[in-house]
């Protein structure tokens, strides 16, 4: 870990958001994670992420459970709200607070052993209930607070540190979350900001659930010749169907791709996602297809990456259960508690 | 881009803005590290074996290093340097006993040094030492040159001139001071090894306009009359004062006529306020001690009346840029503007005059009938002779003169010693890695938010009462350390070894200053436009790696670096490494101090 706070004198040519912030205001504590840690990077794309979507940091809520991933919220946004739960239970805790509040906008972070193994519950029913957040594992394949055991997502064949092969079959977080009826499935790495930061924009500003499955590697104990989620692995393996582009609002539309392999997505407050797709047949609105492709490329050795899925409609949990638009925790007395003749009203029409 | 080869000592020397820009190549960051370990007299001796004058300097360099100073580009002021300068002086204790002395025996050579200015003090500083027999001329009755004649008191007392000189004095040698060289045929019949004329440039500008010699007794060259303050022949000057020029001696006219009895002293400069000469901390102090400084006013003539200065007619003039794109000065058609006065001082400049050197002495002047003179190794065109200081190329400041001094010393010894004086010696170089254990640098890599500090000065009326009471008090030890700590240390290098890095991007992460990125390579213009920041400061290098394990390459921004070190910090593998680069310029004389 690093002891010396990160200066506060900056680049004077730091460029500033629509709110008048730089990037640096946009960050957190120095990490405390080992040198190198992907997570950090993840960390840092979250902060361009953020910076770059023009977020007021009060109006965020970063929510996570335990494990070297889950304490990472304390190093961006830190003028954002934040609640670090017990281990696995990131999602419920979520939930409520979206519940509660749904003004505001919900990071969720989280470990492969978090999600995985002790919270895969959890982890399956923010996805079923389409709960409006971001949610990102950041996945490396090992329990890395607890010094490298082997998670649920360590691949077959894997080798650890020590030398032990993994023989256990692995969970594949984003095919799972297809499954279980998310509406927005990516996945990305962590050292491919350019592709990272855009999936995290286009992630925030999905309505809905928006699972990210993060490979992240971790320097300590998963980066030797033999893992499948070090660096160098990744890197020769990774494979993705397509590259983002997120506008938003006034943004200008920069990027120039050749003819026919543009795809646009509009999602539901305007912004654009525009897709060059790098794959030429995979077509982002079909799960069973997305799901097939990701098994047969895994099957192959590779790692598929991107935007893998976007609903085409997506419903969050507030609309599902038809809540009023107001947050709940903003509503009056009055609001809450109509008295007793409404109640009679209410209790009639249920006799 | 090829990949930057830093074992160039150019590279990092470049990279420590304020080493660079000395033109002595003071090892700044060093001296400050040892001030704030309150290692004063380390940091007093790495300075005078540099730039030879510490206490003198430490009050009155022109310090071309704090506009080079990289704090100065993230935030509103540049480290103190020059006054940090004065800390290590003023607290440096007894350091006499760490001078070098001339060895009992002689080497034999006699040089002779004409002029006992700042330039030939250095030559002999790094001489003596050697074991050279020098005798030193001065017209003058002390050894300064300038900084003795010129420089007020209340900038600079006369025991720090007497101390500093006096420890070049003590080295060993024969002075003749009271006696002008009248000939340089008739010292080059003496048969010296070698000589080195380091004579400034003594001569004031005169403006010759209506009515300049009706009264002379109240209107003065500016450089006369301060030489005339400094040896105390002149101790008054009348009530109204007017001072023609806007250069540092017009700054030191007026603040001087201020304190001799000239209530009510007035700058007048042709140009405008931002083109004066004169260093923007020089026309404060005037202004802060009620000087009202007028631009845009030519003088045109001197006023009598009954054979008394009645006071100086201006014309009023506007800067206006001409067809050519150049700037010049026309009348605005105004009427004149005539400011009465009891006294002039003309501060409009200083000119070089050498006519003691007969011009068959194999010495060739040039059109501006200036020496001709080598820039590299200060040598004339009689391979005997060299120049230095104001005398070399015109009227600079202190420290160039000690450059040039240094610069001429190596000359000297090199043809003393039967070597090609064209051939340099290399400057020594040092690079360690300062890392002492997982987060433990053996420098202080936490930055200070700490916005420059101030330096105490005496109070208004007590410092105009008596012109020999020094205006600033220097900073204290407590103010002295918080200013160290401003210091980035950008000698502490970020060295990165390309075949370590798992290009992480942890370094790229926690950089404060957007110093660092991973991209394919290109030329250098186009790489410029792919940074995490832009880097348009094209003076400020960019470190490129070779080829990464992705084909791309690391580049590192070298111009807004803190050198916090938290890349190397965050970086997994060691590729970035923190390492303390010194660089020592050669001297004459390396046996010269006790470090
Ligand atoms: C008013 C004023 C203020 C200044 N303030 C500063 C300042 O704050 N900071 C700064 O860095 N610089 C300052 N300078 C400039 C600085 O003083 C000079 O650049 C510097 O002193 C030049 O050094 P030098 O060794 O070349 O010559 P000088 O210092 O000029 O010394 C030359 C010496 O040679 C002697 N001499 C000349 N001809 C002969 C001869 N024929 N025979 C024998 N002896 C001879 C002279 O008597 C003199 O002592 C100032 C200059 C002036 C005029
Ligand atoms: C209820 C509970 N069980 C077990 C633990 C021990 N524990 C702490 S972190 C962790 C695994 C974290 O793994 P992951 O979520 O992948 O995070 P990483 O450190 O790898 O980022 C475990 C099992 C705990 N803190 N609480
Ligand atoms: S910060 Fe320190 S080392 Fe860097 S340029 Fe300024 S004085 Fe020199
Ligand atoms: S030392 Fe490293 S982290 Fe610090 S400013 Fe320089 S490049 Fe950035
Ligand atoms: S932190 Fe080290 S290993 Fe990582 S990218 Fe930077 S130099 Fe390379
Ligand atoms: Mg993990």
């Amino acid at each position: 870990m690093t002891f010396v706070a990160k200066p506060k004198l900056s680049h004077p040519e730091l460029p500033r958001n629509r709110l008048g912030l730089t990037r640096r205001d946009y960050e957190g504590a120095v990490s405390t994670l080992c040198a190198g840690c992907g997570h950090d990077s993840i960390s840092a794309a979250i902060i361009r992420a953020f910076f770059e979507l023009d977020l007021p940091p009060h109006r965020i809520a970063k929510l996570s459970g335990i494990g070297c991933s889950s304490k990472t919220p304390t190093y961006f946004l830190g003028r954002a709200h934040g609640f670090n739960s017990v281990h696995g239970r990131m999602p419920a805790v979520a939930t409520g607070a979206n519940l509660a509040n749904r003004d505001l906008v919900y990071i969720g972070v989280s470990g492969d052993g978090d999600s995985a193994s002790i919270g895969l519950g959890q982890f399956a029913h923010a996805m079923r209930r389409d709960v409006n957040m971001v949610y990102i594992v950041e996945n490396n394949g090992v329990y890395g607070l607890t010094k490298g055991q082997f998670s649920a997502t360590a691949d077959v064949g894997a080798r650890s540190k020590r030398g032990v092969t993994n023989t256990e079959s692995s969970i594949d977080l984003a095919a799972l979350a297809l499954v279980l009826g998310a509406s927005f499935v990516a996945r990305s790495f962590s050292g491919d900001k350019a592709q990272l930061v855009p999936l995290i924009k286009a992630a925030v500003l999905h309505k809905g659930a928006a699972f990210i499955d993060c490979i992240s590697p971790c320097v300590a104990f998963n980066n030797h010749a033999g893992s499948t989620k070090s660096y160098d692995y990744v890197r020769e393996h990774n494979e993705a169907v397509d590259a983002l582009d997120v506008i938003v609002g006034r943004d200008e539309i920069s990027a120039d791709y050749a003819p026919g392999t543009i795809e646009t997505v509009v999602l539901h407050d305007g912004s654009i996602l525009r897709l060059n797709k790098l794959a030429p047949d995979y077509s982002v609105h079909d799960r069973v297809a997305a799901l097939a492709h990701i098994q047969d490329r895994e099957r192959a050795g590779e790692i598929v990456t991107g935007l893998l899925y976007v609903g085409p409609e997506s419903k969050d949990m507030h609309e599902n259960l038809n809540t009023v638009a107001t947050p709940l925790a903003s509503l009056g007395d009055a609001e809450l508690c109509p008295g007793s003749a409404a109640l009679e009203e209410l209790n009639a029409t249920l006799r | 881009m090829l990949p930057t080869d830093i074992r160039n000592p150019d590279y990092f020397h470049k990279v420590v803005d304020c080493q660079w820009a000395c033109p002595a190549h003071t090892p700044v960051p060093e001296y400050i590290r040892l001030i704030a370990s309150r290692r004063y007299g380390d940091a007093y001796m790495l300075n005078w074996q540099s730039n030879v004058f510490p206490g003198i300097l430490g009050r009155t360099c022109d310090r071309p290093c704090e506009p080079a100073c990289r704090r100065g580009r993230v935030e509103k002021e540049p480290v103190a340097i020059c006054r940090l300068k004065r800390v290590a002086a003023d607290y440096k204790g007894d350091i006499r006993h760490r001078l070098p002395r001339a060895p009992v025996r002689g080497n034999g050579k006699r040089v002779a040094l004409v002029g006992a200015g700042p330039a030939s003090l250095t030559v002999a500083r790094d001489l003596a030492p050697e074991g050279y027999d020098l005798v030193l001329f001065d017209s003058a009755p002390a050894a300064g040159g300038m900084i003795r004649s010129q420089i007020p008191k209340f900038r600079l007392p006369e025991e720090v001139i007497d101390e500093e000189v006096g420890y070049i004095l003590d080295l060993g040698m024969e002075t003749r001071f009271g006696t002008p060289i009248t000939s340089m045929n008739a010292l080059l019949a003496e048969n010296y090894d070698a000589i080195f004329v380091g004579c400034g440039a003594p001569r004031g500008r005169d403006l010759d306009l209506p009515g300049r010699h009706v009264a002379p007794g109240q209107i003065h060259l500016g450089i006369d009359w301060l030489a005339s303050v400094a040896f105390g022949h002149v101790r008054e000057i009348g009530r109204r004062v007017i001072v023609l020029g806007g250069g540092n001696t017009a700054m030191d006219c007026c603040r001087s006529a201020r304190r001799l009895g000239g209530q009510d002293v007035t700058v007048v400069v042709r140009s405008g306020f931002a083109e004066m000469k004169a260093s923007p901390w020089e026309k404060e102090e005037a202004m802060e001690e009620g000087i009202p400084i007028l631009n845009f006013l030519v003088p045109k003539e001197f006023r009598h009346g009954g054979g008394t200065l009645q006071g100086v007619l201006f014309e009023k003039v506007a800067a206006e840029r001409g067809a050519d794109g150049r700037r010049r000065l026309v009348p605005t058609g105004e009427p004149d503007l005539m400011m009465p006065c009891d006294d002039v001082l003309i501060a409009v400049g200083q000119e070089n005059a050498f006519p003691w050197i007969e011009r068959d002495s194999g010495i060739d002047f040039d059109r501006w009938d200036m020496p001709v003179v080598n820039e590299r190794t200060m040598q004339s065109t009689h391979p005997k002779v060299f120049f230095g200081g104001d005398a070399a190329f015109g009227a600079k400041n202190i420290i160039w003169a000690v450059a040039h001094g240094h610069e001429a010393a190596i000359s000297i010894d090199r043809l003393c010693r039967g070597e090609d004086v064209a051939e340099r010696p290399p400057p020594l170089v040092n690079l360690v890695s300062q890392k002492m254990g997982i987060h433990e640098w053996s420098y202080d890599n936490e930055i200070s938010n700490d916005l420059r500090y101030r330096v105490p000065h005496r109070e208004h009326e007590l410092a105009l009462a008596d012109i020999t009471a020094e205006v600033e008090l220097g900073f204290d030890e407590k103010l002295g350390l918080a200013e160290a700590e401003r210091c980035f240390n950008c000698d502490v290098q970020t060295v990165f070894t390309g075949r370590l890095c798992i290009e992480c991007d942890a370094c790229t992460d926690i950089c404060p200053t957007d110093c660092i990125t991973f991209t394919g390579n290109g030329e250098e213009t186009d790489l410029r436009r792919r940074l995490t920041a832009p880097a348009h400061d094209v003076t400020q290098a960019l470190y490129v790696s070779g080829n990464l394990k992705t084909g791309r390459v690391m580049v590192k921004d070298e111009n807004l670096c803190l050198h916090c070190g938290l890349c190397a910090e965050r970086c997994p593998t060691g590729a970035w490494d923190m390492q303390r680069f010194l660089l020592e310029m050669p001297l004459a004389s390396h046996a010269c101090c006790n470090l």
